[in-house]
């Protein structure tokens, strides 16, 4: 993780709270705009944080989401405390789903999540303790 | 084509973004799975949808799609409503389904945003 001094924002998301999904992703585009950076950057920063948004609220307890800002890059991080994920490898490939219908009813739910977010980043890592929860990293190079 | 030309196309009512008629879209995107617009579609484009909540223009949001048409007559919410303003995102209503919206508009002249799904790993979401 990037040290604290280029921490921009932490945002906090609650599991199951699904009218709101996307909210967290919509505040830090707005955040991104007036700071001068490309647009094509901020869209998948926007993505990325949504994807990871929209799979916290799904699958887990609670968590949050740190902005980091760096001269060089874009650091999302995505924490959550849950049932986490068992199998890794699977839950990456498209196509993968465990989502139940108050996720599809949403419009998600079709096992496009990891491997979009994976898509859009420079750096990708994933890590999970079954139980626990899920911990994702995400870097997007400027 | 102009946001007011696609309007009068469909016999569509401008839910929001009376003000942005003028804008000028050349292509679109058709999916009710927000899923597969945030890995597939394109900024600018149109988002023929039959999902009318509020991850729909939020997914629009964070990809700069240019407006949502909802299709199918769909019931739109006040909350709805309000997150299009908020976002300044123009929506268009309109009781064609699916398929005749895309139809009539592809035979104007509109296009897709993309055309096939490619495996290419492109990082630019163009
Ligand atoms: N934070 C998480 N905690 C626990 N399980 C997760 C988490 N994120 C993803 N998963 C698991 O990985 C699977 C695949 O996730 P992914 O985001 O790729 O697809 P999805 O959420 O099912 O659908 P989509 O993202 O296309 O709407 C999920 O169905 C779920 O089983
Ligand atoms: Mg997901």
């Amino acid at each position: 993780m990037p040290s604290d001094e280029y921490l921009q924002g932490i945002y906090y998301i609650q599991g199951r709270d699904f009218v709101d999904a996307g909210i967290v992703s919509s505040e830090i585009k707005k955040s991104l705009k007036d700071k001068g950076i490309p647009e094509s950057i901020i869209r998948r920063v926007a993505v990325i944080t949504f994807e990871a948004e929209v799979n916290m609220i799904s699958y887990s307890e609670q968590g949050t989401i740190q902005l980091f800002i760096e001269p060089d890059a874009i650091t999302i991080q995505a924490d959550d405390i849950g049932q986490g994920i068992e199998d890794i490898e699977l839950a990456q490939q498209e196509g993968y789903s465990t989502a139940d219908d108050s996720i599809r009813e949403l419009g998600f739910g079709a096992g496009m999540g990891l491997a979009n977010i994976k898509k859009y980043s420079d750096i990708f890592e994933i890590t999970s303790n079954p139980g626990d929860g899920a911990h994702l990293k995400s870097v997007v190079k400027l | 084509m102009k946001l007011s030309e696609i309007r009068d196309i469909l016999d569509a009512k401008v839910i929001v973004g009376e003000d942005k008629l003028d804008l000028e879209i050349t292509t679109a995107f058709g999916a009710d799975l927000m899923s597969d617009v945030l890995a597939f579609a394109r900024s600018g484009c149109l988002l023929i949808t039959g999902l009318s909540n509020p991850q729909s223009v939020r997914t629009a949001y964070a990809l700069d799609i240019a407006a949502i048409l909802v299709c199918r007559g769909k019931s739109l919410t006040d909350k709805f409503v309000e997150i299009s303003q908020e976002l300044n995102i123009p929506i268009l209503w309109t009781r064609y389904i699916m398929f005749e919206v895309c139809g009539m508009l592809y035979k104007e002249g509109l296009t897709g945003c993309v055309t096939q799904i490619q495996d290419s790993e492109d990082k630019q979401i163009a």
